[in-house]
């Protein structure tokens, strides 16, 4: 077994692992600290992608910006394992059922795939992941989508701001 | 060559060896900067400061860490102990993370071998800094939190909402040096400013230095923003409940960001390891890097020391000053300044003023 494949397994028994104690922790706060561990795995396969850009894009907004707000969010409204609403039981079967029936779907249609069929992943070969070759194709060949995503932000930003002043007059 | 997982055992030996060796510096500069801030302070204030332990009170740092050491370990009945313990591991691994693309000096020769003086040299090394200086912020919080205590959460949520605030104008105040060099790699920013007859980037970049020099002080919670650990309002800060060599991870963090910040700032706007008015070319490549090294290590104690003038020289900020100079005025400058730095770029590559008036026309 190579160094690389070392590394995969070990990251994605990490994710796998962190993703489920993301869902079984009774603490919010655990959660979200699970939630960190998995982006750092995510991040990990990015870099044996030799996506280096992506994967540092990804610490810095999940974990060191969405998070945080996220964990501001939990410490301040004080939410404890006590003060989770107690769900029936027949909701909880329900959200199974659901859940299990997308997890189906979505196998089925990633295993059957054409663009995935008979392809492996190429690690650590490339250079489309690295920060100059993916500033030039998004500044050629897809200035326009990256432009208009660029005025979606200015737009939420303005309304977070039109938001905050609301709070302010009254 | 021995190799194992097609790993060569040298070079996994030769890094080790070589972050040992800077996470040990690191600590080491880190006890005598607490000394340094306490003789600084005594200087500003006209007393003598520590004295008593050894020749000019020089072991008066081992004294403080053996004091820590053996003082008794109180976790409060109501804390969250795992991450009550967390907080501190966090705040101080993230603190030393950042010396791994930190570009010390040029390579040495040793043993037959070029050894580069930097850890790793990735193309994303400023990135890398801001991915990890982000992380600082959980030690903060969840040490506040953990600790179970209102003073302790407010002022950990102050050090997170102003740690995220200032990073967005430190980065900002980054990209235009990042527009001149046009690379991310710290290695290759210094040998840009090393190059015969370039000038360091401070000459190029005077106000996105000094955004960012202001934002470092607010990232490392040094005073005027020590609002975290601001004592007359919130009692000690995020640190209150901690004790022992807990608190002294969260102490001893925070001057190993100190010296990270000077480092950083060293190698971005003041060339780095590189020697003013010499070409280093002239030298034996051993000889340079020792003396790179020593001029970089210079120049963090020069911003060491400016670290501690401002803060025993200059009150602390309110909050809402703080937040309004992060939003209201660096975001601002900062954006400015890179807005000029695009124009002049632009004007040099097109060559004349002419020419740049003619692009607009076009």
């Amino acid at each position: 077994m190579s160094i690389i494949q070392i590394l995969f397994y070990l990251l994605s028994g990490l994710a796998v692992f962190a993703a489920l104690m993301v869902l079984l922790s009774k603490n919010p706060v655990h959660s979200v600290l699970w939630l960190i561990v998995v982006f750092f795995a995510i991040s990990g396969h990015y870099i044996l992608l030799n996506a280096q850009f992506l994967a540092i894009v990804n610490l810095i907004v999940y974990a060191g910006a969405i998070m945080v707000l996220f964990l501001f969010v939990i410490m301040l409204m004080n939410l404890n394992a006590a003060t989770e609403p107690n769900q029936h039981i027949w909701m909880k079967l329900a959200g199974v059922i659901a859940g299990g029936c997308f997890l189906v779907m979505l196998v089925s249609l990633a295993s059957q795939a054409g663009d995935m069929a008979n392809k492996t992943v190429l690690m650590k070969e490339g250079n489309i992941g690295l920060i100059k070759e993916l500033g030039k194709i998004l500044f050629n060949e897809f200035v326009i989508p990256f432009e208009l995503t660029s005025v979606l932000f200015l737009s939420a930003m303005v309304g977070a701001v039109v938001l905050g002043k609301k709070d302010n007059t009254q | 060559m021995m190799t194992v997982l097609q790993i060569d055992v040298l070079l996994l030996i030769e890094k080790l060896v070589l972050i040992a060796i800077i996470v040990l510096a690191s600590l080491g500069i880190a006890l005598y900067t607490t000394f340094a801030e306490r003789k600084v302070a005594a200087i500003l204030q006209d007393r003598p400061g520590p004295e008593r332990a050894g020749p000019f009170g020089l072991l008066q740092p081992f004294a403080d860490g053996l004091k820590l050491i053996m003082k008794e370990e109180i976790i409060p009945s109501h804390a969250n102990k795992g991450l009550f313990i967390l907080g501190p591991a966090l705040a101080m691994t993230a603190a030393l993370m950042t010396c791994a693309v930190i570009p010390w000096s040029s390579s040495v020769e040793l043993f037959g071998r070029k050894i580069d003086l930097q850890i790793a040299d990735i193309n994303i090394g400023i990135l890398y800094i801001f991915g990890v200086v982000s992380l600082g912020v959980y030690g903060i919080m969840i040490g506040g939190w953990a600790s179970n205590n209102k003073f302790s959460l407010m002022a950990a949520l102050r050090g997170a909402s102003q740690a995220i605030s200032y990073e967005l104008a430190m980065g900002l105040s980054l990209i235009a040096v990042l527009m001149l060099g046009g690379s991310l790699s710290l290695k290759t920013l210094v040998e840009q400013q090393m190059q015969p007859g370039a000038l360091w980037n401070i000459a190029y970049q005077p106000l996105g230095f000094l955004i960012f020099f202001v934002c470092a002080l607010a990232e490392c919670n040094r005073t005027p923003f020590d609002l975290p650990e601001a004592e007359s309002e919130l009692n000690f800060g995020y640190h209150q409940e901690y004790s022992s060599m807990k608190l002294g991870f969260y102490l001893f963090a925070e001057y190993v960001n100190m010296i990270m910040s000077s480092a950083v700032m060293a190698c971005l706007f003041f060339g780095g390891y590189d020697i003013p008015f010499l070409d280093e070319k002239t030298l034996s490549p051993n000889v340079a890097a020792v003396l790179g090294l020593l001029a970089l290590l210079t120049k963090i104690v020069i911003f060491l020391f400016v670290f501690m003038w401002i803060r025993w020289t200059i009150p602390r900020f309110r909050y809402d000053q703080l937040m309004n100079l992060g939003w209201k005025k660096f975001i601002p400058l900062a954006l400015f300044n890179m807005l000029l730095t695009g124009f002049f770029i632009l004007m040099k590559q097109e060559g004349t003023w002419q020419s740049v008036t003619h692009l607009f026309n076009k």
